[in-house]
């Protein structure tokens, strides 16, 4: 990749100090900086010259993401919740039906729980909406994007069914959980939960264990149309002649990790208020935190969301790869500090 | 108690009724979908590695792991016995819980004890240790550079490869990670 970093320039000033004297440092080295200032350039050009719309919404939302997986941050603002949002999501969708037209933001966002070699808790998020594309469409313009900001080669893209088949040897549609149990077990996993394992489960381990370790390794693999437990805000597309339906979803990854999630959106305002109350209901089921229902959003969907496809991509994950960086504490300039 | 956000290296717990030590513990999420925790473990039974994947939120037990510094005081038939020097409690081993570290333990040796709810279940001699040849081939005279090689035989029973010019009788220094012969002792 054209932006590798030399060795040498990850090496600051300091190299001869030990731990303690040098806690105030960054944890990205400055040339990893510069690096992500450019990556971050280069993206609004690309959005510029295809005349998308950089906007901001708040950060500080009166309602959040109800996923039964993903947990907020809550602060309290005059006396009144406020959340920190997950994706700015729901607010760009109020946009879009007010009439916006393509739609791209770069933006801060906070998970609670979220720490690891891929995981800051607070992180950068590009999320962009293309009014009329549905989501091969938009796979399209993920796969431009990639090429200009990493130099890569052009993708390479598997429904989540052949890629299921290639590396667990079972029907992601229709096994069962036990049956992706043995999978997971002939593979050499062995999970462990006093809560036991659905095939929801089953299938986000084996994704993440068994088949995200062989994606993207040499240029972009996209992944697409997913099983409908995982249909999160995607459109239910009906199979014909005995094919399962499946969730017009799609992912990309690159060097083994997930760079990029995918939908061609939900826009149906009854149908999403199925699924906030269905997510909900989890929520009280596995113990989660409650969450308001975003009525603001769901209002915009019914006065009518225009058909679009929309995907979040991770900005930090993106300068990992371009700096072949181990973890993404080597890209930000203060990571999270354990206390 | 430990939860799976507090899982880190080093981090003694309880894994199928055997203790067991954290080496690697890695936090993995999909965008959307249920995190997990990916751990390597050892079991410090028997030192095999272990790797599981836990639902975010599991909880696993703690071990009690406390590794003492105690004196082999002697074998009977079936147990090897051991004192902690400050409580004068003592502790009792089989075989296998002893390992290679009956090759290298005579009495009243200091080595370090591994207990497990009370249980010795690892002994690890000290680093070097000094020992008697019982057994070998006579020495050949001359041959001080230590050229060539024989083995001979420990007090401990132990047998290990030294210098041609050792003798029977004579106090050996012995490395006890390696079984190698380091010196004489005068």
């Amino acid at each position: 990749m054209p932006d590798e970093l030399e060795p040498a320039a990850k090496q600051g000033p300091g190299v001869r100090l030990n731990k303690l004297e040098r806690h105030w440092e960054p944890a990205a080295s400055l040339a990893a900086l510069r690096l992500r200032a450019r990556l971050l350039t280069r993206a609004r050009d690309f959005f510029a010259a295809r005349d998308v719309l950089e906007v901001e919404t708040p950060i500080l939302g009166a309602s959040t993401a109800t996923d039964p997986h993903i947990e907020s941050l809550r602060t309290s603002v005059g006396g009144s919740t406020r959340f920190l949002q997950t994706s700015p999501e729901l607010f760009m969708k109020r946009l879009l039906a007010a009439g916006s037209g393509p739609i791209y933001q770069i933006t801060k966002v906070f998970r609670e729980g979220e720490i690891g070699a891929r995981h800051n808790p607070e992180f950068t998020l590009l999320e962009w909406y293309r009014p009329g594309l549905d989501h091969h469409g938009l796979m399209d313009e993920v796969d431009k994007f990639l090429q200009a900001l990493l130099g890569c080669a052009e993708s390479a893209r598997d429904t989540y069914e052949e890629v299921f088949g290639r590396w667990v040897g079972a029907d992601p549609h229709r096994a069962g959980a036990s049956e992706l149990q043995s999978r997971a077990e002939a593979l050499g996993l062995r999970a462990v939960s006093s809560s036991g394992f659905s095939r929801e489960d089953w299938l986000h381990l084996l994704m993440a264990e068994a088949i995200e370790p062989h994606l993207g390794l040499e240029r972009p693999h996209f992944v697409y149309d997913f099983p409908l437990e995982l249909k999160a805000l995607a459109r239910i597309r009906k199979g014909e002649g005995g094919k399962p339906d499946v969730a017009e979803r799609f992912e990309v990854f690159l060097h083994g990790v997930e760079l990029a999630n995918g939908y061609h959106e939900l826009t149906d305002g009854s149908e999403q208020r199925e699924r906030f109350l269905a997510d909900l209901e989890s929520r009280r089921t596995l113990g989660r935190a409650e969450v308001p229902l975003d009525e603001r959003m769901i209002a915009a969907l019914e006065r009518g969301l225009p058909p679009c496809a929309g995907v979040a991509l991770g900005f930090d994950r993106l300068v990992m790869i371009a700096a072949n960086a181990p973890s993404i504490r080597s890209v930000l300039s203060f990571s999270f500090d354990p206390p | 108690m430990y939860s799976t956000n507090q899982f880190r290296s080093g981090l003694k717990v309880t894994l199928d009724n055997d203790p067991c030590v954290i080496t690697e513990a890695e936090f993995v999420k999909p965008g959307k979908g249920q995190a997990f925790t990916r751990v390597k473990l050892r079991n410090l039974k028997t030192n095999r590695v272990l790797e599981r994947t836990f639902k975010s939120g599991e909880t696993i037990e703690a071990a009690d792991i406390v590794e003492t510094a105690m004196q082999y005081l002697y074998k009977d038939g079936e147990y090897w016995h051991f004192m902690d020097p400050k409580s004068y409690e003592q502790y009792q081993a089989p075989a296998e819980s002893v390992g290679d570290a009956a090759l290298w333990l005579k009495e009243e040796a200091e080595c370090l004890v591994t207990l497990h709810n009370n249980i010795v279940i690892q002994v690890t001699p000290p680093m070097f240790v000094e020992l008697e040849v019982v057994e070998a081939e006579p020495g050949i005279r001359g041959d001080t550079a230590g050229t060539g090689g024989k083995t001979a035989k420990l007090e401990t029973g132990a047998v290990v490869r030294v210098p041609l010019f050792v003798e029977v009788g004579e106090k050996l220094k012995l490395d006890t990670r390696t079984g190698e012969y380091v010196g004489r002792v005068k």
